[in-house]
């Protein structure tokens, strides 16, 4: 199952448009998309504007690949759970977002190679046509590392 | 005697903020946790001494802002903690600001997501932040930020 999701705060109709776009041309009929209120409404995937927190969770588990936007929340979830993830920066310049930080997210985690980017529309289209070759970084833990907490735990106890 | 554990309250906003706080707490095992975030659902995912739910805000909207300080004073008054914790992100700066003035120290880790620049809610939390952290070494300067590691 392809699972593309929008997070929890904002649509991103920009995304849900070539997800849904490839479902139809793909002929894929394993593709679940999470749009929020988005005005879009996939004519080829199934859909639905929430999830609730089990039910999201059991998509992100079943995914063999996670569509999202640049968002730290889906990214850790879905490298928690060790699945592929494939995202697609929100722009303030199209209102998807009040500013460019998931730009800069995405350049610093496609260079650290924990998670597939596609900047635009075009990359994304590309992306998913090779979509076999998209695989899973390896799992990370539930804590943060070492050194951040043992950072805040001598703070705390000092 | 007295307790010597700290009595340490955790804030944050909802999605990616609260994810990296859960990856924080860890830290936190063996004093008193207390938590304070946005979605009633969260409590299930965490083990915490108290959980209390806090209105989101943004500095987008003047009238959630002051609802969200009226009820962040309220609990930092009520809660007295040692230590305030906060991955962002309006909600934890207000925390971190009337978590100073109630004596507690203040720790300010910058979401992970800032990657390009700090966020305004994490510049502007290097006033009231005794510990405050960024998530990448780039951004560490001789005035702080500093950088100890990440979430990830």
């Amino acid at each position: 199952m392809i699972f593309a999701t929008v997070g929890g705060q904002l649509p991103f109709d920009r995304m849900i448009r070539v997800v849904d776009e490839w479902a139809g041309t793909a002929g894929r009929d394993d593709v679940f998309c999470q749009i929020l209120d988005g005005t879009f409404e996939p004519e080829h995937a199934e859909w639905a504007r929430t999830l609730p927190l089990e039910a999201f969770h059991e998509r992100l588990l079943g995914a063999d690949l996670i569509i999202a936007h640049a968002g730290m929340g889906t990214i850790l979830t879905a490298l928690e759970v060790g699945r592929p993830v494939l995202v697609l920066p929100r722009r303030a310049s199209l209102g998807e977002q009040r500013n460019d930080h998931q730009l800069a997210t995405a350049e610093r985690f496609r260079s650290g190679g924990q998670v597939h980017v596609a900047m635009d529309e075009s990359e994304l289209r590309e992306r998913l046509a090779n979509v076999d070759e998209l695989t899973a970084a390896p799992t990370i833990g539930p804590r943060a590392s070492d050194e951040l907490l043992t950072a805040i735990r001598e703070f705390v106890r000092r | 005697m007295k307790d010597p554990r700290k009595k340490v309250l955790a804030v944050s906003s909802g999605g990616g903020h609260w994810v990296q706080l859960k990856r924080c707490l860890p830290a936190l095992e063996g004093e008193r946790l207390w938590v304070a975030t946005v979605e009633p659902g969260a409590a299930s995912s965490i083990d915490c001494e108290r959980f209390f739910v806090v209105k989101d805000a943004s500095r987008w909207s003047k009238i959630a802002l002051l609802r969200c300080a009226l009820g962040m004073a309220w609990l930092l008054v009520r809660t007295r903690p040692d230590v305030v914790i906060s991955t962002g992100a309006a909600p934890g700066l207000l925390a971190l600001i009337f978590g100073k003035l109630v004596g507690a120290r203040t720790i300010w880790i910058d979401s992970i997501a800032n990657a390009g620049e700090l966020s305004l809610s994490g510049r502007k939390a290097g006033r009231f932040a005794d510990l405050w952290l960024t998530q990448w070494p780039h951004l560490q300067t001789a005035d702080g930020p500093e950088y100890r590691g990440s979430v990830l």
